[in-house]
């Protein structure tokens, strides 16, 4: 008998092997899908198992952690001033889940990051709880706070870049959130956050960064760019060829102007005035593809502005005719951009034709606050040339010293902007949207460059919408308030 | 003057017993679980868990029980098993107390903490390891008792059925309830019918190895020599049906296959016995609804979970095991708890997978495999077939049973309610898999014993050279 018995031992022994196969295949092979599988709540509950790691600005930490008595998460995420700055931590909930800085970093925060891997063996060895690392951002608390009480009760957004470096100062978008009111999983929990979903406003929407808004007006700083750098204009104060009116191309409709005196009128005084024809006249003469050109060098038609938490793509057609082009040219037709990418579009001309990388983390640090990741500023692209940078900004200093930006003046230093009412909704049956763009300068150049957009102001009368009546003052309040913080 | 009172050129070779070597083991297999026990106390609180000297002074008075009847009454025994026993149980213990300690599991209103009754249950199974050794001073007397067994396995089979006495838990009729007690009698029924098929088929193996027609390259029994194995073959479907266990089917019809090859030594019998199976299967999988949950489970449980709550459980225990990765997440720091119901019985492999990741399955699955092949070897050894084809068939059931629970745990084939053998809390599995253990060693300390010297020959004497 001794024969089959060593073939059923060989069997036997074939019976662990498989098992010893399923098990590298399970553990090894698929543990990383099975680790970030949706259904996996270890990875919700080992967010929360530790103190999780903060969101600092200023040095401060605007987020924390509290002590729970629940079985699952120990501790539950908490925020300071949470409506003001949800557009930048985004929220981590331990039922729906989290996003932005808290989902983007998750890893430092929660203290799981392979590079923390040091910190946790020194930790077990020493017996220390586990930590998260923390997250220090650009951001600029005073300017987040003037941008967010500019906006009040007003539906809109503030984005505001040091055009230096691209460092993000301010980021707020208004109606906001608090995260913690949806930060466990309770059903008080779960009904702020249905109330959230439903709320027609969208407050949980990041607009500063994820919504597109026609850009009107202030648009036309980027059509000036295009117009010098191509060539079309060479000097700024020799009149153009505009008639009046001027009648936008393939149509017969005349474009119209809120002024009088743009007939002929120069670059500078167009811009000064706010000339629709003189624009649209100059946007056609560029021709769409160079008009692309330079708006996909500011960083329009490009998906993957990451700061690190991605905008939304801002559009400039590239398949339109003459007339969307033409219309295109003062911000009109299909073009759409967030306020990052007109701040950004601010800060390029502000750094004399260098655009820089915009983000808002500046490094990332293990829970013994050593640094383990600098963000260093990087430069993305030059939209213009610095002769012509320099010729926008002096335009654009005319506006605010002599023209429809005089409200973001701020006494003894150099401010530059321009304003923009964006008609939209069909018709233009619908409130138009005030913009303001702008910088400031001194002398060791242009420490802030803002893009504010207010979308639909209740209570302001419709003749009375305008960009240098609504968002320029916010404006002001974030220069005026990052100028302060450098003294 | 020399009297030479045994001229044999072959004298009786002592082997050695291996006892000091089994005493060595047992050392670490008491202490790897105490180990493993401080392990989990810090881990969770931090501090030197306050029932550590009785639990390690416990396993190690059980292991002292046991190792001592062994060197008394089973000298020769393979030195292997009672060590690896030992270990599996100790650590099985230590599991069982780690998920008392989950909060999420005291939350539950079924779950209640395990681990004292299993220290119970592991000292009943010592009991009866060493009653065994004690009573059953050879592993051949079992043979009288073929038939006995076979009604003893039949009724204990059935019991759960029976109204009243079964008790019906999650579907699965398994289970009896007497007092405040319930066993599992599958776990005892293993070990009686190994006795009945091993008695059986010592006597009819000739009659089933030859009397046979050949028909298409396969040795077709008699007919009448077929019914056993089809009464077999239907006793284990009528399980199936009427107490809702896979498991315990597919080991005693599996268990049957392997004794009736190594009784007959035809491989015909191995295809006639999965073609069977195969049936059996199809069968009931097209009528019991069960089953065919099982088996949709099995195929994708995450998308078995989007319809039916019962395939969590299943997602659970695959994301336990991936979250342990290579080295696990260690003692007292994984999540297993999320598998909730069962997850210290049926699932404590995936404990296992979580907590010491694929290093510790390995080495768990490396410690079954010993088991396993210890048993085999001792069924090699054994002189009698009586003896070589109860060795076989218990250990053919352990590694299947192994097979069957960790396969299914793992998603590596259906899922059955089947009990990882001294892992899993469970009175039962644990005092039957004692006993197990206690026949094998015994049929090894059989084995092994040297002949017995021959008795001088008085022939010799009177070939001498004649003296002066």
């Amino acid at each position: 008998m001794n024969k089959p018995l060593r073939r059923i031992a060989i069997f036997c022994g074939l019976l662990v092997l498989a098992l010893m196969i399923r098990d590298n295949w399970l553990q090894y092979v698929r543990a990383d899908e099975l680790n970030t599988h949706k259904f996996n709540r270890r990875v919700q509950i080992e967010r929360y198992a530790y103190e999780r790691g903060n969101i600092i600005v200023d040095g401060k930490p605007i987020t924390g952690s509290v002590l729970t008595n629940d079985t699952d998460f120990k501790y539950k995420r908490t925020y300071v001033d949470g409506p003001m700055w949800a557009p930048v931590t985004g929220y981590a909930s331990q039922a729906y889940d989290a996003n932005q800085i808290e989902k983007l970093e998750d890893g430092i925060l929660s203290g799981n990051d392979d590079r923390l891997f040091f910190d946790r063996t020194m930790a077990m060895f020493t017996g220390d709880k586990k930590k998260g690392g923390n997250v220090v951002t650009t951001l600029n608390g005073k300017a987040q706070r003037a941008a967010f009480e500019g906006l009040g009760d007003k539906k809109g957004a503030v984005a505001a870049i040091d055009p230096r470096t691209g460092k993000i100062l301010a980021l707020a978008s208004t109606p906001s959130y608090d995260p913690s009111t949806f930060a466990g999983y309770s059903g008080k929990d779960e009904k702020s956050w249905i109330a959230l979903e439903k709320d027609k406003d969208k407050p949980k929407l990041n607009r500063a960064l994820r919504e597109i808004y026609p850009p009107g007006s202030t648009f036309k700083v980027l059509t000036a760019a295009a117009a010098l750098e191509h060539g079309v204009v060479t000097d700024i104060d020799a009149p153009t060829d505009t008639p009046e009116p001027y009648i936008i191309p393939l149509s017969r409709t005349p474009m119209k102007n809120q002024h009088g005196g743009c007939e002929k009128a120069s670059l500078n005084e167009a811009l000064r005035v706010s000339c629709n024809s003189v624009f649209a006249n100059l946007g056609d003469k560029v021709g769409r593809d160079k008009m692309v050109e330079t708006a996909q060098k500011f960083g329009f038609n490009n998906p993957e502005i990451d700061t690190p938490v991605r905008a939304a793509a801002s559009v400039y057609d590239t398949k339109m005719d003459a007339g969307g082009n033409a219309q295109s040219a003062i911000g009109q037709f299909n073009t759409a951009t967030t306020p990052l990418q007109m701040a950004m579009v601010t800060a390029a001309i502000a750094n004399d034709g260098k655009l820089m990388k915009p983000y808002m983390i500046d490094q990332l640090e293990a829970p013994n606050l050593d640094v383990l990741q600098k963000t260093e500023p990087e430069e993305m692209n030059r939209p213009l040339s610095e002769k012509n940078a320099q010729l926008l900004q002096q335009m654009m200093e005319n506006v605010v010293k002599k023209g429809t930006g005089s409200n973001a003046a701020i006494d003894g230093v150099t401010v530059g902007g321009k304003t923009g009412t964006a008609q939209h909704g069909v018709g233009n049956s619908k409130r138009p949207y005030a913009w303001f763009i702008s910088y400031a300068k001194t002398d060791e150049g242009s420490p802030v460059a803002v893009a504010v957009v207010v979308e639909d102001s209740s209570g302001t009368a419709r003749d009375d919408i305008s960009g240098g009546g609504l968002a320029a003052p916010i404006a002001k309040k974030v220069m005026q308030a990052v100028l302060d913080s450098k003294e | 003057m020399s009297v030479v009172t045994n001229t044999t050129t072959i004298g009786a070779i002592e082997l050695p017993s291996r006892r000091n070597t089994e005493l060595v083991l047992l050392g670490f297999a008491v202490a790897i679980p105490v180990f493993a026990y401080l392990n989990v106390g810090l881990a969770l609180d931090g501090t030197v868990p306050p029932g550590m000297l009785g639990y390690g002074l416990g396993l190690g008075l059980m292991a002292g029980i046991a190792h001592i009847v062994v060197r008394k009454f089973a000298k020769y025994a393979d030195p292997l098993l009672l060590p690896l026993a030992t270990l599996l149980n100790g650590l099985g213990l230590v599991l069982i107390w780690r998920l008392d300690q989950s909060p999420r599991l005291l939350a539950r209103s079924d779950f209640s903490p395990q681990a004292t009754n299993q220290l119970m249950y592991s000292a009943l199974g010592i009991a009866l390891f060493v009653g065994v050794l004690l009573i059953m001073k050879d592993h051949r007397i079992l043979q009288r008792f073929t038939y006995i067994s076979m009604v003893a396995s039949l009724v204990l089979l059935l019991l759960p059925i029976v109204p009243g006495l079964g008790a019906d838990v999650f579907g699965a009729k398994i289970w009896i309830r007497v007092g405040g007690f319930s066993i599992q009698p599958g776990e005892f029924a293993k070990i009686v019918i190994a006795v009945f098929f091993s008695g059986y088929l010592m006597v009819k193996r000739d009659a089933l190895a030859l009397a046979s027609r050949r028909f298409m390259g396969l040795y077709l029994p008699r007919g009448r020599d077929l019914g056993p194995i089809l009464t077999i073959w239907a006793m284990s479907l009528l399980v199936l049906i009427f107490e809702n266990d896979l498991g315990t089917s597919l080991l005693f019809f599996g268990m049957f296959v392997i004794m009736l090859y190594v009784a007959t030594e035809r491989t015909s019998w191995i295809v006639i016995g999965l073609l069977m199976s195969a049936g059996g299967a199809v069968v009931v999988a097209s009528f019991a609804g069960h089953v065919q949950a099982r088996v949709n489970a099995w195929i994708d449980p995450f998308v078995c979970r989007e319809t039916s709550v019962a395939c969590d459980q299943m997602t659970q225990v695959l994301m336990s095991f991936g979250a342990g990765g290579t080295l696990g997440t260690g003692l007292g720091q994984g999540n297993s708890d999320l598998i909730q119901f069962a997850a210290n019985s049926d699932f404590i492999f995936a404990t296992v997978g979580e907590e010491l990741g694929l290093a510790g399955v390995m080495a768990f699955l490396l410690l079954y495999g010993l088991i396993i092949e210890r048993g085999i070897r001792t069924a090699l050894a054994a002189r009698d077939p009586f003896g070589k084809l109860f060795a076989i068939g218990l250990s053919g059931a352990f590694a299947l049973q192994v097979f069957v629970v960790a396969g299914g745990v793992m998603g590596l084939i259906p899922l059955t309610g089947m009990t990882m053998p001294f892992l899993a809390a469970g009175g039962s599995s644990v005092i039957a898999n004692w006993a197990l253990i206690g026949i094998l060693i015994r049929i090894s300390d059989t084995a092994r014993r040297p002949a017995p010297a021959p008795a001088p020959n008085p022939d010799a004497e009177m070939t001498q050279v004649v003296r002066p």
